[in-house]
């Protein structure tokens, strides 16, 4: 595939998706099982399916992100040609436009320059490990204009999700933005691979209409003009968009083989690279069924939780079904249980904190409790 | 090339044939440590931390895993535009090609990339000790004693100092006699393999070693007894901190549990003094619903379904439903079978230890189970040592 493809990471696509933790950030830096970003898994998936070239549309909020991919080199992407590149967002000088269309009409530039024939559009805020390698030869074997990715729901649910109805075939023949989602739903995994130049003319004829929005006003809206297919994802796939969809997530990393097919498969799931020193547990640690990054000292009682890198775990601290994320100190005797605990929150000793099981406490970053 | 204060020489050749079956397969400078790291990283952090960012390693047994290790020198901070790390394995020349036949030959076939950086100082440095050391502190002593030459020493048990090379120093640090493992020391100030030289008086005295025949071309054996010989400014420098020869088994795996202390002896992750090392792309490590773990260190992409207790777990490793893992040290991507008993015992990288398998040793008789091994429940049994 590699050099046909180029790739695009659209961090627009409801950024503020979970704003109790991504009130400073973009949703696609919110911190995953134990040490990566949202964004980690669509730039990898890339990575490893060949592409590097990679343009990311930048958010409203784009200083975290720009601090996590930096040059790109930890994806292997900070290279001579190609690589990674940051597409700016552009704001409506009116405030009339909102909506994600205006940046990328703004940045056509960067796709006419670039030379390869496909584009690959993603979102920030899934978590997949997909070879879109196979999904180009599905494309050119159907002679699609885009191919959308879809996953079959597993349970019914609300949402923001997009469903796709398709024919027998795979032919999509209708698409819907935040319907309910029902057990067996094709639900779009944000994904879509077409021609540049139908990307380009989208973009260009949707914006000069007086479109917004790149999903609505260039494909819904226009869908009778283009053959679309959908290619479904057999994988492990999850949307994060709301605190329980962040939280159920973070519990299914949980389970072994998910955890296996999206870390150690023979495609890597890369991140920003950090020093730390292996996990040291005391005399007094006990820690079941749980996620613990480098850097974490622990000296008390870990269950069914996800810990980031450098968490400090006092004696007779009790946590259960949490996230704790980099950085935190929990001291002497707290217990914690159905929480997420932002960066660098600190709980001091014999605190008791205790969130609902389908929707956790969130104590923000750098607190101190 | 813009002139450099202070270069490092790393030799990281050695065979490390004391440490048998871990080095069959890879320089003793690549052999994992405390979880995550290689020896080789602490010299190199070392450098980095103190501000040297030109480093040559000089490599030459089994060096593939340990060149494809030091890359770049990324992980060092040592991918510079001017400098960073140099890989120097033996070359051929017009009169043919050599193998670095001792220390300060390795050095001295090395004089032409010391004159490209033309440095002041060179520091020599061997790649087989654990420690974390400020060499900057060390530069600053040695100008100003005026010396020549500075040498690394620490303080050793008066009834271990007969095992090392022993520095009889004045009272203002300056070395009058060096003795090569006596039998009675006068002091016990062992020197640590650290060497600060001015550079054009090591050139001389290498140029001049090169020629004598009946040289083995060593520092400890026969540059610095030349240089004593001489009369020249010779000092030691006194290192106080953490420093261990990882030379051995029992060494390696006795600094292995040195970490697992309730206060280690030394930080790994000092915020003022990191030790650095590449990074795998692994995710943090799985602690399964019966697992137990005590006192131990366990690195990323793990996955700990059994006991691990007072142990060393390095990246990658899959321990089994009721396996026990005591007082051991596991090396990357090693996979332990169900209620296998791993007691005493180093298990180097990728081997596969069956179900119901037992590697066991003993304190002073540590089992080693060499690289990619297979160790079944029948074969096991028969390599019980102690």
């Amino acid at each position: 595939m590699n050099s046909s493809v180029m790739g695009i990471i659209n961090l627009q696509y409801q950024e503020n998706a979970v704003q109790e933790l991504s009130k400073n950030r973009s949703v696609a830096s919110v911190p995953f099982a134990g040490r990566y970003r949202l964004i980690d898994f669509a730039v990898s998936s890339m990575v490893n399916s060949g592409i590097n070239h990679v343009g990311v549309l930048l958010p409203n909020k784009p200083r975290s992100i720009l601090d996590h991919l930096r040059s790109g080199k930890d994806w292997d992407l900070a290279l001579r040609h190609n690589g990674l590149f940051y597409l700016p967002a552009v704001e409506d000088p009116s405030g009339a436009h909102e909506g994600d269309l205006r940046s990328f009409y703004h940045n056509l530039d960067f796709f006419e320059h670039s030379k390869q024939k496909y584009v690959l559009i993603t979102t920030g805020n899934f978590i997949y490990n997909i070879d879109f390698d196979k999904m180009l030869r599905f494309h050119q074997n159907t002679n699609a204009d885009i191919t959308a990715v879809y996953t079959i729901a597993a349970e019914e649910m609300d949402g923001d999700s997009i469903v796709l109805e398709t024919a027998e075939n795979g032919l999509v023949e209708d698409i819907a933005m935040k319907p309910v989602t029902y057990e067996d739903s094709k639900v779009s995994l944000g994904i879509m691979l077409t021609e540049k130049s139908t990307f380009v003319d989208m973009v260009r004829v949707a914006f000069e209409h007086g479109g917004s929005d790149f999903l609505l006003d260039g494909i819904v809206r226009r869908m009778g003009e283009y053959t679309i297919y959908g290619y479904r994802h057999e994988g492990y796939a999850a949307q994060i968009n709301s605190v329980p969809s962040y939280y159920k997530a973070s519990m299914d990393a949980l389970r072994p083989e998910i955890w296996e097919e999206l870390f150690l498969s023979k495609n890597a799931i890369y991140t920003k690279i950090k020093d730390g020193v292996p996990v040291q547990y005391k005399d007094t640690a006990k820690v079941k069924n749980s996620l613990i990054a480098n850097g974490c000292l622990v000296r008390g009682e870990v269950e069914n939780s996800i810990l980031f890198r450098g968490v400090n775990v006092g004696e007779g601290v009790k946590i259960k079904n949490s996230i704790i994320m980099q950085k935190c100190d929990i001291e002497d005797n707290s217990i914690v249980e159905n929480v997420i605990c932002d960066k660098n929150v600190t709980i001091t000793p014999d605190k008791w904190l205790k969130g609902a099981p389908n929707y956790p406490l969130i104590i923000s970053k750098n607190v101190v409790i | 090339m813009a002139k450099t204060e202070f270069l490092a020489m790393i030799l990281a050749g050695g065979q490390g044939s004391r440490l048998g079956a871990l080095t069959k397969k890879i320089a003793k400078p690549a052999v994992p440590f405390g979880g995550k790291y290689r020896i080789i990283d602490f010299p190199l952090s070392n450098c980095a931390n103190s501000g040297i960012d030109k480093v040559g390693v000089l490599t030459q047994y089994r060096p593939l895993e340990l060149h494809n290790y030091l890359g770049t020198g990324s992980a060092w901070d040592l991918d510079k535009k001017d400098g960073g790390v140099f890989i120097l394995p033996p070359y051929a020349r017009e009169k043919g090609a050599d193998w670095y036949r001792g220390t300060a030959d390795a050095i001295y076939q090395n004089l032409n990339f010391i004159d490209l950086m033309d440095p002041d100082y060179v520091l020599v440095l061997s790649g087989d000790h654990i420690y974390t050391m400020d060499y900057s502190w060390m530069l600053e002593d040695h100008k100003r004693n005026h010396a020549e030459a500075t040498i690394g020493v620490i303080e050793v048990p008066w009834e271990e100092a007969p095992r090392f090379g022993i520095m009889n120093t004045d009272p203002d640090g300056r070395i009058n006699e060096f003795e090569e493992k006596p039998a009675k020391p006068k002091s016990n100030l062992a020197s640590m393999g650290i060497y600060i030289f001015n550079a054009d008086f090591l050139k001389r005295y290498l140029e001049e070693d090169a020629k004598d025949e009946m040289s083995s071309h060593d520092f400890g054996k026969n540059i610095i007894p030349k240089m004593l010989e001489d009369k020249a400014r010779l000092y030691s420098y006194a290192f106080d901190g953490y420093w261990k020869d990882v030379g051995t088994i029992e060494s390696l795996w006795q600094a292995n549990m040195d970490l697992l202390q309730e206060e280690p002896p030394f930080m790994l992750d000092d915020p003022d003094w990191a030790v650095y090392s590449s990074n795998p792309s692994l995710p943090p490590h799985y602690v399964g619903p019966d697992a137990e773990i005590k006192r131990s260190m366990i690195s990323e992409g793990s996955m700990i379904l059994g006991n691990v207790e007072h142990s060393v777990i390095f990246q990658g490793v899959k321990i089994g439903k009721g396996a026990v893992v005591r007082d051991s040290v596991v090396m990357p991507f090693t996979h332990i079978g169900e209620n296998a008993v791993i007691d005493h015992a180093i298990v180097a990288q990728n081997c596969e230890i069956d179900d119901n398998a037992k590697v066991v040793g003993s304190e002073g008789a540590i089992t080693v189970v060499p690289e990619g091994e297979n160790v079944t429940a029948a074969v096991a049994s028969d390599k019980q040592v102690g």
